[in-house]
């Protein structure tokens, strides 16, 4: 917070301001939310742990410690501390376990997000682009959607394809899927009615290159809102198909599935529960700090 | 809970009831598993309906002995066979009263047309209430009953005679089952004339101990104890079922006194259990078995040497610990020990790879062969994890050389798949119905279940010709002659390993006095006092 | 005017045959068959599944079937669960109240606490009062709410004692169902202790429930009231010598309210996708226990008829919420 900063704000007040590049100006106004910021450096620490999970993690997330079951914290009455924050019922580490879930919980959303936001650029362009009856097509499938209880649809989805952790980050794409729909219609649409899209229309661009390289280029930034967004609620929804059994399948270390699978131990053993709980709270988090941050960074209105 | 008591008694007490004899209303709290599919039990095969239907609610012409798989005389203080084992008659009881619901008053006794009335409405086509609430009688068709009964008739008010269409030895325990339980033709015919006939399946009156007020779906189902029980009144005043799906949830509700008893609580919560003063955990074998049945129509598990090879290679108490984790009993005969004509002699296949290798080699498969293990998705009694018993199993037979693959399906169509004989070999198991070992060898084993529940599509004349010897025959140490040789033929024939046998736990509060865990894994009510 | 709602409700027609046709076919495309879920470990003969499958219609071709339900539920029949017999609209009437009483009282809760919080982050303007709101509200954002309603559960019921673990009432209680809503019900018996009874059963799963919405709430209210605050006329206002708290509840927050109402409509949604899992973890019998057990069943007619249900009071609230801004929001009445 404190180092990555000064370039861009101390020398503000000196002089008349130098015009910033629009990533400076970004930065400028994203560093100055102290929430964003942290959220960001909780992102790239879990992203760290994730690709480096082999060396990060002190064991792997499958080997079973017969002599080591359902150990508590290490700070705690009978802890040890080369299982940091204790054992699982078949004596697996939970710390290397949430490690590794972290891999696949960012995984998921990276997955999930890009799967929803690029059928849901193409949807809300076509749907913007070409109007009538096309648009009111597309729009109808997404307030069916919508009517829907999202989990409720993603239960449906995993419980036609099988439960799987591939299955379940599908499910959470095509349920959030309507957003990015409404989203990039209603700025297409926007777009289409200003100048410089009509005079490149007036040269001849074709439909394809209007919309794509006209007009995309232009609603990007709410959209890279709602995708971090829709990271953190990746996340959550995938934390959410696992406790009720139909995300990842045992013994992958997903957080939502490992907290199912300790259910059975919550009175005997409350770390088995709160730890992977307590892990995906952290992520969300980031991402919603994060998100907000980039909100206000990107919204031309707030800025001032 | 406790408060609540608290203050009733507190509220007896300043009404000034000096009585020595009044009481509090005792209620004793069930925390059962599910919510009742519905309240007539001829329609369905679950242990959670039946406990909150048959078990409590209903009487049958002859009844298990409670903690036993052996019956007693119900509804029918006795019967008589013919010699040639084709006609029942039954002599029932006199003076039994059926239940007052809030639309109907009994006006009569329990007599023969309701025993007539049960079985018709499920087995004749005609009946006016065949088809009424969907019309399906899964286990009267299950247990055969609509071909094996030929003719009901009311010999007077008191005495109804079957005759069957061939001899049954285990007819009188199918009589004992749930789907028997007798329902009242006055409150039928009083429903058919209203036009309503389908409240008799939500309302039915009976003639149990209990009577139910009221039901609550997916919360709770009162009942109070039926004043006229004609075996005397039931020692609590009111039985409340709190319908608690999950099991930590039920154990955290037993130990803060929310409820009296639990079934199926989590194995890893069993220690605990013990340890807790408040609590009284019981125990009992259950009458299940678990195994693994080789698709005996599929190579290579045609031949005999394969089969026993495999069983051979199969480490038992590696499962018992893992998957059962201790509450689990090795199993050796298709029947569990508690079982009358468990055949103790039968020397199980130990553990012995090396054999196991040797025998393979005869066989002609001296580097072994790939094949697959079915894994059931779903948690039984007898199974309570299929996935790690089959990776166990897998980890096995890779040391002789056989290379099992883990094959999964949606439960329906697991047991569709299976049933067709899709799999090389299947996880199942099976919880008894009557305590009759018949329903066990013959309904899992039988050449009429092939293409059915006969999941190791066996069909050996030797077995089959003793079952069918001995379902022909009432006497009972006859029959068991039959059944404990039939077991030795299986297990040289060894179309199943057969795995384990699981313990039932039930734990249950201190104050819970005379409850008895029955082994066919129904939950009653009636003996216990508070 | 009329016009706006009746652009609203043709909108809504196609809507409608569309969930229809989703529901119908979604749970038609789950692999597994209901017929062998019902008859387990036994099995049923071929012959016996044959005769099911054509009591229960489903060897008809899909089409029919389609036609069948779709004529049903226009004359108010959504057909009978598999599983109980009982019609599914009966069952679906027996759990609403339940639920509704559940998501009602998180929406209070919700309201409640959301309310005031965003109001005064709002006036207290990045102040320690105003951050720690804000980090309360997005933790509660980002909160799974399962594990939530485990650890308060394990907290409060197994090791406190305070609150009840599960249900509805303690069942010392017997009391009548009259309205289903078991807070009135429990009113309406005469048994002493019974209403605060069924209110401690409700303390843990509206916060639960409620956490979401709240957080979202108070977000909401902040950044409305921050809007209606720094107008010419709230200036005026104050400029005019008025208490302060009378600028901000008498002419600040009626102006700021309005986008926080719809956005306490538009939780509905929200409220029952929560309902799911808060029901799961608290044995709540309400609608989102019953539809998740019953895809599990197979159970076609119950998840078709209680999915269906659900869309439509999605729909209708959305709606309202719709008109209502129109008829607050003249703007809107008149785009598109």
């Amino acid at each position: 917070m404190t180092t990555s900063t000064k370039t861009s704000t101390t020398d503000i007040p000196l002089t008349a301001p130098a015009p910033m590049t629009p990533l400076q100006e970004f930065w400028h106004y994203f560093s100055s939310n102290k929430g964003a910021v942290a959220g960001l450096v909780v992102i790239l620490i879990i992203c760290f742990m994730a690709v480096f999970a082999n060396f990060v993690a002190p064991h792997s997330p499958s080997d079973q410690y017969r002599d080591a079951l359902l150990l508590p914290p290490a700070w705690l009455e009978g802890g040890n501390w080369s299982y940091v924050l204790g054992t699982d019922d078949v004596g697996r580490d939970i710390l290397s376990r949430l490690i590794y879930g972290s891999r696949l919980s960012i995984a998921v959303g990276i997955v999930a997000v890009t799967a929803s936001l690029v059928m849901g650029i193409l949807l809300g362009l076509i749907a913007g682009y070409f109007k009538g009856i096309i648009d009111t097509a597309i729009m109808r499938i997404v307030d069916i959607m919508l009517a829907m209880p999202s989990l409720l649809l993603a239960i449906a989805i995993v419980a036609i394809l099988g439960p799987s952790i591939v299955n379940a980050a599908l499910a959470i794409s095509i349920v959030s899927l309507p957003h990015y729909v409404r989203l990039t219609r209603a700025a297409t649409m926007a777009e289409m009615s200003r100048d410089y899209v009509t005079s490149s229309k007036v040269i001849g661009a074709g439909p394809l290159r209007l919309m794509f390289i006209c007009i995309l280029p232009n609603c990007l930034a709410p959209l890279i809102v709602q995708a971090t967004l829709g990271f953190s609620s990746a996340i959550l929804d995938m934390a959410a198909l696992g406790f009720l059994g139909l995300g990842a399948q045992p013994p992958t270390p997903e957080w939502g599935s490992m907290l199912a699978d300790a259910l059975q131990f919550v009175q005997r053993a409350w770390w088995v529960v709160t730890f992977p709980g307590l892990m995906i709270l952290i992520t969300v988090l980031a991402f919603n700090l994060m998100g907000d941050g980039l909100r206000d960074a990107l919204d031309p209105k707030l800025k001032q | 809970m406790k408060t609540g008591l608290a203050k009733i008694t507190l509220a007896l007490m300043a009404a000034g009831a000096i009585s020595t004899s009044a009481h509090a209303a005792t209620t004793l709290v069930y925390c059962s598993e599910g919510s009742p599919e519905g309240f007539n039990p001829a329609f369905y095969t679950a242990g959670t309906t039946f406990d909150a239907t048959s078990k409590n609610m209903f009487n049958r012409l002859v009844e298990f002995k409670l903690g036993t798989t052996e019956t007693e005389p119900g509804l029918a203080e006795s019967y008589e066979v013919s010699s040639d084992g084709l006609e029942y008659t039954f002599h029932l009881r006199k003076g039994v009263k059926f239940h007052t619901s809030k639309d109907f008053t009994p006006t009569r006794d329990f007599n023969a047309d309701d025993v007539i009335f049960t079985f018709d409405r499920q087995g004749n086509k005609d009946n006016p209430y065949h088809a009424v609430s969907g019309g399906s009688y899964e286990y009267f068709t299950g247990m055969g009953m609509d071909t094996l009964i030929k003719e009901m008739v009311k010999v007077d008010d008191y005495t109804v005679k079957f005759i069957l269409t061939k001899p049954e030895a285990p007819f009188i325990a199918n009589l004992a089952m749930d789907f028997a339980s007798i329902f009242s033709k006055e409150q039928a015919d009083f429903y058919m004339k209203k036009g309503t006939p389908e409240k008799l399946d939500i309302d039915p009156v009976a003639t149990g101990p209990f009577q139910k007020v009221q039901y609550q779906k997916d919360s709770l189902i009162r009942y109070t104890a039926f004043e006229d029980y004609w075996k005397g009144k039931a020692q609590i005043d009111r039985l409340v079922f709190s319908i608690t799906p999950d099991a930590s949830v039920r154990y955290a509700k037993l130990k803060a006194g929310e409820c009296d008893v639990m079934p199926y609580p989590n194995p890893a919560d069993l220690k605990q259990m013990e340890a807790d003063p408040n609590i009284n955990l019981m125990s009992q074998e259950g009458l299940n078995v678990g195994y693994l049945a080789f698709n005996t129509q599929k190579e290579p598990f045609t031949d005999v040497r394969v089969r026993q090879a495999l069983s051979l290679a199969t480490d038992k108490s590696a499962i018992i610990d893992a998957v059962f984790q201790g509450a689990g009993k090795s199993a050796k005969n298709p029947i569990p020990p508690t079982m009358w004509s468990y055949n103790n002699n039968v020397v199980d296949y130990p553990y012995d790879p090396v054999k196991a290798k040797k025998l393979l080699a005869e066989a002609g498969y001296p580097d072994g062969f790939s094949t697959n293990i079915w894994a059931m998705p779903v948690q039984r009694p007898y199974n309570p994890n299929a996935r790690r018993m089959a990776e166990i199993m897998q980890e096995d037979w890779s040391k002789i050389g056989v290379k099992a693959e883990i094959v999964s399906y949606e439960w329906g169509e697991y047991l569709n798949r299976s049933k067709n004989g899709e799999h090389d070999t299947v996880l199942l198991g099976w919880t008894g119905d009557n305590g009759d070992p018949d329903n066990f060898l013959y309904v899992l084993l039988g050449c009429d279940a092939v293409g059915g529940a006969n999941r190791a599509q066996w069909c050996n004349e030797e077995f089959n010709n003793l079952l069918l010897k001995a379902k022909q025959t009432s006497d009972k140490a006859e029959r068991t002659k039959e059944y404990e040789e039939a077991q030795v033929v299986f297990k040289r024939e060894a179309p199943w390993i057969t795995v384990a046998h699981s313990v039932v736990y039930e734990p249950i509060r201190k104050e819970v006095k005379g409850y008895k865990i029955d082994p066919l894994g129904g939950h009653y009510f009636y003996n216990v006092s508070k | 005017m009329f016009q706006f709602i009746f652009r609203r409700l043709s909108l809504v027609i196609p809507t409608f045959i569309g969930i229809t046709l989703l529901t119908f076919t979604l749970i038609r495309l789950i692999p597994g068959d209901p017929i062998e879920v019902m008859a387990g470990e036994r099995g049923v003969s071929a012959e016996r599944h044959a005769e099911l499958s054509a009591q229960l219609g489903f060897d008809k071709p899909l089409y029919v079937q389609y036609f069948h339900y779709v004529t049903g539920v226009l004359q108010g029949d959504l057909g009978n669960s598999l599983i109980t017999r009982e019609p599914v609209m009966k069952e679906f009437l027996t759990l609403f109240p339940a639920t509704i009483e559940l998501a009602l009282c998180a929406a209070i809760f919700a309201i409640l606490i959301g309310l005031p919080a965003g109001i005064l982050a709002a006036v207290k303007r990045g102040t320690v009062i105003d951050h720690s709101v804000m980090t309360f509200s997005l933790t509660g954002y980002s909160m799974p709410i399962f594990w939530w309603a485990l650890l308060l559960m394990l907290v409060f019921s197994v090791n406190l004692g305070w609150t009840p673990v599960s249900g509805r009432i303690d069942v010392v209680y017997w009391i009548e169902d009259v309205t289903g809503f078991m807070l009135i019900d429990s009113l309406l018996s005469d048994e002493a202790g019974a209403f605060s009874s069924a209110v401690a059963h409700l303390i843990l799963p509206s916060i639960v429930l409620g956490t979401i919405p709240m957080a979202v709430i108070a977000r909401m209210t902040r950044s409305s009231m921050l809007e209606v605050l720094s107008e010419d006329y709230i200036r005026t206002a104050r400029a005019k010598g008025i208490a302060p708290w009378r600028v901000i509840v008498i002419h600040a927050l009626r102006n700021a309210l309005i986008p926080v109402i719809t956005v306490i409509g538009l939780q509905v949604g929200i409220l029952l996708s929560g309902a799911i899992l808060t029901e799961t973890v608290f044995a709540w019998p309400g609608i989102g226990k019953w539809l998740i057990e019953s895809i599990g069943r197979r159970d076609y007619p119950v998840v078709q008829g209680g999915i269906l249900i659900v869309a439509c009071i999605i729909i209708v609230v959305n709606l309202l919420v719709d008109i209502t801004y129109g008829i607050v929001n003249p703007r809107i009445r008149h785009s598109r």
